[in-house]
């Protein structure tokens, strides 16, 4: 990874594991993406419905199982927290000032409550959950299931007008150039380094002029790539999605059910803990 | 497959009407291994581009009579702007003539409702591999095009693993495709071209943004298709190294073809090629500034192998004891 000079948030960007596949034939994988995508539905619900700690506890047991079962490192996973860090320790400190109630601690115009303490844990831990949780769901299955899914669900709303296919191409192509552009960006940076541009120095409205000349390239160049994407495209008798098929149809399987079976498991457990113990807030 | 079409009207076509343009030797005798049948004709085509802004409308085909010829590999050359690439996106009605007829397999290009099926028989391969890739693993971007003409599922996987295995790159299939090289990456473009059945890969390019290595197995692929499956190919470059493996030239200057023939016959032309803005090969280049001071050697040496054997020869060497220095 280059450290040097300037354009560190960007070259950051690479670490994202959200949107990045990691092939493998486990049982999380093996999954049809509609299953998947229902359930990581029904696991953001269950994330938003926990009311107390020990709905975490069994929704991190829930992901341990998953992450253990999708064979998929754990410090790859871990990864995928790294760049939204920063985002739920705002969140965090946010909620711990500005939350009122019983204080528990008081310096200058600081205060800390105990509800602040426990409501700022809360969103940080939600936010948390999410985040691994959604990146489970992008790690395990490829970008082009995950579209297609996206487009096999969509699918009944075309009759009111959903450009369903556009969508799913969208995604892909948009998944497909992440790569390729962070790539490009890296270079343009170290192009315009070479060239003496400072990213680094100066304030924060500086920095942000600092990035014109990053970004005009890039677009430039983007706009060129759609061009020839386009045309290739056309060469290769693309013609929307009337009367495509697919090398790859999506068949739900018996993994499907014992997929379901889990979710449930998991949204009763949250559930009961909801009625039977305290609101932690 | 689906080739032969309307033979009778191409074979008329043919060459005759080119050969008043080419300086070189007439190109009949190149049809000994191949059909005379062409696959694409080009009959006095013009384009012309027209600029909104300021009106003006640029020719970059100035009528262009030619013919690809089934099971061939050709090459067009010609330095940047000369209108090279331009004729090859006509070969598949990317581009459509502003006069003049493009025929593919008896199809008319400027006939929108033959556009697939003239697509589908003429695949084609750019210069950029990272820019004609639309998913994010390779098997699936191989399956891209007969996904789009609506072949079942079961053909789909069929053609996607006998494309993939015609270009080499089988043990890839499942990778993502910003994960592999630039020769690779262009190989897989070409292998999802050959997945949609084509009768002719025409490829603009196809190395210009590659390092030497993958500059070498791209052409190492293109020629195992042509030799070993038939496949007619049609290079568009501007390296005469990867020109002189073509059975013939094509030299492209000015919108017009300026030479025509076998790459021993356009090559020893150095003088020629170089008023066209091109480069000879580098042997051959050396045999033709040996021959100016007298030398006598045969010019029509195309690698580094025959301008070898042909100096070795010269100084009374036999050439088989010294076959080994042919490599």
């Amino acid at each position: 990874m280059p450290t040097q000079g300037g354009g560190m948030e960007i070259i950051m960007l690479k670490d994202i594991t959200l949107g990045q596949f990691f092939p493998g034939a486990s049982f999380i994988h093996r999954l049809d993406p509609r299953t998947k995508i229902l359930a990581i539905i029904v696991y953001i619900a269950a994330v938003f419905t926990v009311s107390n700690f020990y709905g975490y506890i069994v929704l991190a047991v829930f992901l341990a199982v998953c992450v253990k079962s999708s064979e998929i490192p754990f410090k790859f996973v871990i990864k995928g927290l790294k760049p939204i860090m920063i985002f739920i320790l705002f969140t965090a400190v946010f909620n711990l000032f500005l939350t009122s109630g019983t204080p528990i601690f008081h310096w200058w115009i600081f205060t800390i409550t105990r509800e602040g303490v426990v409501f700022a844990s809360f969103m940080a831990l939600r936010l948390a959950f999410l985040i691994f949780g959604t990146s489970l769901l992008t790690l395990t299955t490829s970008p082009i299931a995950l579209t297609d899914g996206l487009e096999n669900l969509l699918s009944p709303f075309k009759k009111i007008g959903l450009p369903a296919h556009e969508l799913a191409m969208m995604m892909t192509i948009a998944l497909r150039f992440i790569p390729t552009l962070l790539e490009e960006t890296d270079k343009i940076i170290k192009a315009q380094s070479a060239r003496g541009a400072d990213f680094e120095s100066g304030n924060i409205i500086r920095r942000a002029k600092a990035m014109i000349p990053i970004l005009i390239p890039l677009f430039i160049s983007s706009f060129r790539r759609a061009d020839e994407l386009a045309t290739a495209m056309e060469c290769r008798c693309y013609r929307g999605g009337k009367n495509r098929t697919r090398l790859n149809r999506l068949k739900m399987s018996r993994t499907d059910v014992y997929g379901w079976i889990y979710m449930a498991i998991l949204l009763a457990a949250i559930v009961c803990l909801n009625i039977l113990i305290a609101p932690a807030v | 497959m689906k080739k032969s079409g309307k033979a009778e009207t191409d074979i008329k076509l043919n060459i005759d009407k080119t050969s008043g343009k080419s300086v070189s030797a007439p190109s009949a005798s190149i049809e000994d291994s191949i059909s005379p049948v062409n696959i694409i004709t080009v009959e006095d085509l013009r384009f012309e581009y027209y600029d909104e802004e300021s009106e003006s409308r640029t020719e970059v085909i100035r009528g262009v009579s030619m013919g690809v010829r089934q099971g061939e590999f050709l090459t067009v050359l010609g330095h940047n702007g000369s209108g090279k690439s331009t004729l090859a996106k006509h070969f598949n009605a990317i581009l459509t003539p502003t006069s003049g007829k493009v025929i593919v397999n008896g199809l008319d290009t400027s006939d929108e409702e033959k556009l697939y099926e003239i697509r589908q028989t003429v695949g084609m391969v750019f210069q950029n591999p990272d820019n004609q890739m639309v998913a994010t693993i390779v098997e699936e971007d191989v399956a891209f095009a007969p996904e789009n003409l609506g072949v079942p599922s079961e053909e789909i996987r069929r053609r996607v693993d006998a494309a993939l295995a015609a270009v080499n790159m089988s043990e890839f299939k499942k990778h993502a495709p910003h994960m592999l090289s630039g020769g690779q990456k262009q190989r897989v473009a070409i292998a999802g071209v050959l997945a949609m059945d084509p009768d002719i890969i025409v490829l603009d390019e196809p190395t210009a943004m590659l390092d030497p290595a993958g500059r070498r197995e791209i052409i190492t692929t293109i020629k195992r298709l042509n030799r070993e499956q038939g496949m007619t190919v049609v290079l568009i470059t501007h390296y005469m190294d990867e020109a002189v493996q073509a059975d013939r030239v094509i030299v492209m200057d000015d919108g017009r073809i300026a030479m025509e023939g076998k790459p021993k016959e356009i090559f020893p032309n150095v003088e020629k090629l170089r008023e066209l803005g091109l480069d000879a090969p580098q042997s051959t280049e050396l045999v033709y500034r040996l021959n100016r001071i007298g030398a006598d050697l045969d010019p029509a040496v195309l690698n580094e192998a025959e301008c070898a054997a042909e100096i070795l020869m010269k100084l009374g060497y036999d050439t088989n004891k010294t076959a080994f220095l042919k490599y």
